[in-house]
């Protein structure tokens, strides 16, 4: 057909209402890249989390420590290939500023980076790290967001283990694709034993959690059984999963919020659209007496139908599509702008295919109406119409 | 006459508006030969208008037949009628009804992307039909940028540039001046008389009536004879 | 002269298809906009209501909350002497020793885990909290494994009727009574005996210690004493009202950031959708404001019609928002406070401040979208409009 060319003059009528439409799409299509994003940004330690790691805390919560001593009997685990630990350090960063966290954990500097491959650390950092007890490694992230680099000391004031607390940074990690958390601080969890031993020793002797490899990952359920097994009668019990769960675990403590903003996004499609149909109606009704007159021609209902539909369609696309051009530089700005917030904010295949179907679905849904009552107006009627 | 063109058989059409019933048209019989050029006269509501609307498809009668060059349009489904309008009916309104955005190029070239005519071959019929009603040069002039008595001639051009078996014109001089009224008149005249056309058209203007064949008038819904 | 309001309503209902579709887009709007703020209003007043101004709350220095605190026994007997903490009338100090964790219970609607406040109290506790009332069962018995649960956990979590067992550390516990705490956070926890739960979990030293003062201005003697005290050194002691409300500070921030920063984005939407609209108006009716300009009416009073018809799209927009927002009252959110990284209730809450904010920025919306379309219709040219076709 050939009605592509009336579409377009047509479109070309109401110019400021045309670009104000799309101007209308485009923003909605950005809000909404813009808020899935959010969303998946929080979802994004589970996407990271790989399937040969399992993860082993308290059967209650993960805010109660597990002793040190289960390390060695997890070891001995068969299919378990390597056993590492870390203890949620928390604590606030010189200026404590609560928009200036980041995660800082003690670890067991001999294994941590053997067990997560996806933190890029130069080999003489990483030895640099082993050898000096109150070293510690930071994401590249932190290291720019602070202006840090190695050899300097990040002083840290302590909450959950109260003081002061000053590191030399020795490593600065690079992750391995941008799916990868790059605002962790690390440091030897045996500098925070031997304080504590000092300090509080009820606290002493304890990890907040094991983090075992495993080579075969379908064995994971073998293994966890296993390991929750083995301390079933100990004082701590303990919960392993994949990381995968534990990571949805914390997710989900937020379920609320997320799903808020879920909700949210979709009001905002809900929006655009009432103002998308609001302009094919108004336009529809103008042209009336123009279909009218078109059919006399001897266009069909069809073609009417296709005329107002397309016109709908062709402002949600172009719409949508300048909005969708847009979320990638705001997008990348949001995540330089507030690097530790969401420490991977990139968008995601879904968010952009859930945007460009919206942009379509919009369009079509927007001139349903209009489309079917133009398409079927009386000639007499339509003609009777003085414009 | 089984030679007539146009065969309206015992047609009556009302109207309802909210409940009450209005007859328009009370059982018309009306035969055009093909050739002929047809006034149709009467008061406003005299139900003329209706009757054109039904001989050109676009509104259908409450009983009784309309053949067309063989075919019964009352049987016609939508989308048949469609078809069928675009190969015979040529359209000439009183406020002449061109799509504001489009060029008279393109107005007239309309009714002919519904036909597999090639590009380069709309643009001869095109170019020969604003030839025809005397606006070759005004041919990528938008309705805008013409007068009234252009317009109708854009409208006319684009009535005819399909070759249609009947053109139907409702008051074509209606809206027009004097001087560009007798203009029209004249261009009817000679797409009849040179073309060969056969137009039916409604007009209340006496002068109008008289450049056609024959004239016949509705009253209250009747033809008076 | 003023071109009468009737014209504009007439005109609105002439085309209520356009109406609706334009008022149904602000709606939406005002709709996310109230529920934001109703949020981080309900947040607020939840945590904040859970202290009251006569009580003391001593943590640890430096700890941000309850959780990561540390009182040992000899400070609190030693703060239990001081003078300006209230006695009752067997003389003994009102004050509470608090034992602070969080155990897993199911969630009835999701079937996921969520984290739970257990708080363990002195037997003095309902002295000190006379807000909280218990609503059916009884009060725990102090020496035994039994516990009391708030009014909001009830209503949330698995398990949680009189009469069950929960297991909480190393000991099992038994409910025996369900307290009322209002819309405070208390409601969401379950409180048991601070020293049966010191057991449980082998911890030799308290969270935190409330204690209520026999005169709220004592505040200042209280924290002059504590800072002399060298035995007290590590401690310090907080308005119980303002340590909730920095509890509450992250989140309540939190949501309003967010959700401000998304309906300042969804405006710019029903703003557009009010100037189509508008311009629509205005090109529809340049015949009528051709005539109205011809029987007298001046520019300014063309500007005011349609100004006011944009205004008055929005404001049903706004009313019929808050209308919606209105029946979030009914609705319980519940999520993880970070503060102290358990499940919290609260809910939305709608006050006259937010009803007139939330219609104030509707009509903001109106006046920005009419105002343009307005203009126009008040420009134009007296002969060119009545020509208009």
């Amino acid at each position: 057909m050939k009605l592509p060319k009336l579409i377009a003059k047509n479109l070309m009528r109401h110019k400021l209402r045309t670009a104000l439409t799309m101007l209308g799409l485009a923003v909605a299509i950005l809000a909404f890249g813009l808020l899935r994003t959010v969303v998946t940004a929080w979802y994004a330690g589970v996407d990271a989390s790989a399937s040969n790691r399992l993860i082993t805390r308290d059967a209650v919560s993960f805010i109660f420590p597990l002793p040190y001593s289960y390390r060695d009997q997890i070891a001995k685990i068969p299919d378990v290939s390597e056993v590492s630990f870390a203890t949620w350090f928390q604590g606030t960063y010189v200026d404590n500023r609560p928009d200036h966290f980041f995660p800082r954990m003690a670890v067991d500097a001999e294994t941590i980076f053997d067990l997560y491959p996806e933190f890029l650390l130069p080999l003489n950092q990483l030895e640099a790290f082993k050898k000096e007890r109150n070293s510690c490694v930071i994401g590249a992230k932190i290291a720019n967001e602070f202006n840090l680099k190695i050899g300097d000391i990040l002083t840290i004031q302590g909450d959950i283990f109260p003081g002061n607390w000053q590191f030399v940074i020795r490593g600065i990690y690079t992750p391995k694709d941008k799916t990868v958390d790059a605002t962790q601080m690390f440091f030897h969890w045996t500098y925070l034993d031997e304080k504590l031993k000092q300090d509080a020793p009820y606290r002493a002797g304890n990890v907040g959690w094991y983090v075992i490899r495993i080579d075969n990952p379908e064995k994971a359920p073998a293994v966890s059984e296993a390991v929750d097994r083995l301390f079933e009668n100990s004082s701590a019990k303990t919960k392993t999963e994949t990381e995968k769960a534990f990571q949805q675990s914390f997710v989900s403590l937020s379920s609320a919020i997320i799903t808020s903003l879920e909700i949210v996004s979709y009001v905002i499609i809900g929006i655009i659209l009432l103002v998308l149909a609001n302009t094919i109606i108004m336009s529809a009704r103008e042209r009336i007496r123009e279909y009218a007159v078109l059919k006399t021609l001897g266009f069909t209902s069809k073609h009417i139908f296709f005329l107002v539909a397309g016109e709908s369609l062709f402002i949600s696309i172009i719409g949508g599509g300048i909005g969708l051009a847009f979320t990638f530089p705001v997008v990348a700005g949001f995540g330089a702008a507030f690097p530790t917030f969401f420490p991977v904010f990139n968008i995601a295949g879904s968010t952009l295919a859930l945007a460009i179907t919206f942009s379509i679905v919009v369009g079509g849904v927007a001139s349903i109406f209009p489309a079917i009552r133009s398409a079927n107006i009386k000639i007499v009627d339509g003609l009777r119409q003085i414009g | 006459m089984a030679d007539a063109i146009v065969q309206v058989h015992s047609v009556s059409k009302s109207y309802h508006r909210d409940s009450i019933e209005i007859p328009v048209l009370q059982n018309i019989t009306l035969d055009v030969p093909e050739g002929e050029f047809l006034a149709l006269m009467g008061p406003s509501g005299s139900g003329k208008t209706t009757l054109l609307n039904l001989i050109a498809g676009i509104d259908r009668p409450n009983s009784g037949s309309i053949n067309v060059a063989g075919t019964n349009i009352v049987q016609l489904n939508e989308s048949a009628l469609a078809r069928w309008r675009s190969r015979n009916v040529g359209f000439v309104f009183q406020f002449y009804n061109l799509m504001p955005v489009l060029t008279a190029f393109e107005n007239v070239e309309l009714p002919l992307l519904l036909t597999h005519l090639s590009k380069k071959e709309r643009k001869e019929h095109v170019e020969t039909a604003l030839n025809v009603v005397g606006l070759a040069d005004r041919i990528h002039h938008y309705p805008k940028q013409l007068s009234g008595g252009q317009e109708q001639r854009v409208a006319i051009a684009r009535a005819v540039v399909t070759d249609p078996t009947i053109i139907v014109a409702d008051e074509p001089t209606g809206d027009l001046d004097k001087k560009s009224a007798d203009e029209i008149l004249l261009l009817m005249e000679r797409l009849n008389s040179e073309f060969k056309k056969t137009i039916v058209m409604v007009t209340h203007d006496p002068r109008a009536a008289e450049r056609a064949h024959t004239t016949q008038h509705l009253e209250k819904g009747e033809l008076i004879q | 002269m003023k071109i009468p309001l009737a014209y504009n309503l007439r005109n609105l209902w002439t085309r209520r298809l356009t109406t609706l579709l334009t008022v149904g887009g602000i709606a939406l709007v005002v709709f996310v906009f109230a529920a934001v703020l109703m949020l981080a209003h309900g947040v607020k007043a939840t945590l904040v209501s859970t202290g009251s101004d006569n009580n003391v709350i001593i943590l640890r220095k430096s700890a941000q909350s309850e959780l990561v605190s540390a009182v040992s026994r000899e400070s609190a007997s030693l703060i239990e002497t001081f003078p300006e903490i209230a006695a009752d009338n067997t003389g003994k100090p009102i004050a509470s020793a608090n034992m602070v964790t969080i155990i897993n219970l199911r969630k009835k609607k999701t079937n996921d885990m969520g984290n739970v406040t257990v708080r363990g109290v002195s037997p003095q506790i309902l002295a000190v909290h006379p807000e909280v009332t218990m609503k059916t069962g009884r009060m725990l018995q102090f020496g035994s494994n039994e516990i009391v649960i708030g009014n909001a956990i009830a209503d949330e979590f698995d398990g949680t009727a009189i009469g069950q067992k929960i297991q909480i550390g190393t000991s099992v516990w038994t409910i025996v009574g369900l307290f009322d705490a209002g819309k405070t956070g208390f409601a969401s926890e379950i409180w048991g005996d601070t020293e049966q739960l010191m057991l449980a979990f082998n911890r030799p030293v308290y969270s935190s210690l409330t204690v209520k003062l026999k005169n709220p201005n004592d505040f200042e003697a209280l924290k002059t004493k504590l800072a002399a005290e060298q035995r007290l050194q590590e401690l310090e002691p907080k308005r119980e009202k303002q340590y909730f409300e920095e509890q509450s500070e992250f989140m309540a921030t939190f949501i309003r950031a967010l959700g401000l920063v998304i309906t300042i984005i969804f405006s710019f939407g029903a703003m557009i959708g009010a100037m189509i609209t508008m311009y629509a108006a205005v090109s529809n009716r340049t015949v009528e404001i051709g005539t109205l300009r011809a029987l007298g009416f001046r520019r300014r009073s063309v500007l005011a019609a349609f100004l006011v018809e944009s205004l008055m799209l929005s404001f049903f927009g706004g009313v019929l928002g808050i209308i919606i927002a209105s029946l979030l009252q009914f609705v319980t959110f519940s999520t993880t406070n970070f503060g102290s990284f358990s499940e919290l209730a609260f809910g939305f809450s709608l006050t006259p401040d937010i009803v007139v904010g939330t219609l104030l920025f509707s009509l903001a919306m109106g006046f920005v979208g009419g105002f343009l379309p307005a203009f126009r219709a008040a420009r134009l040219n007296i002969i060119n409009a009545l020509r208009a076709s």
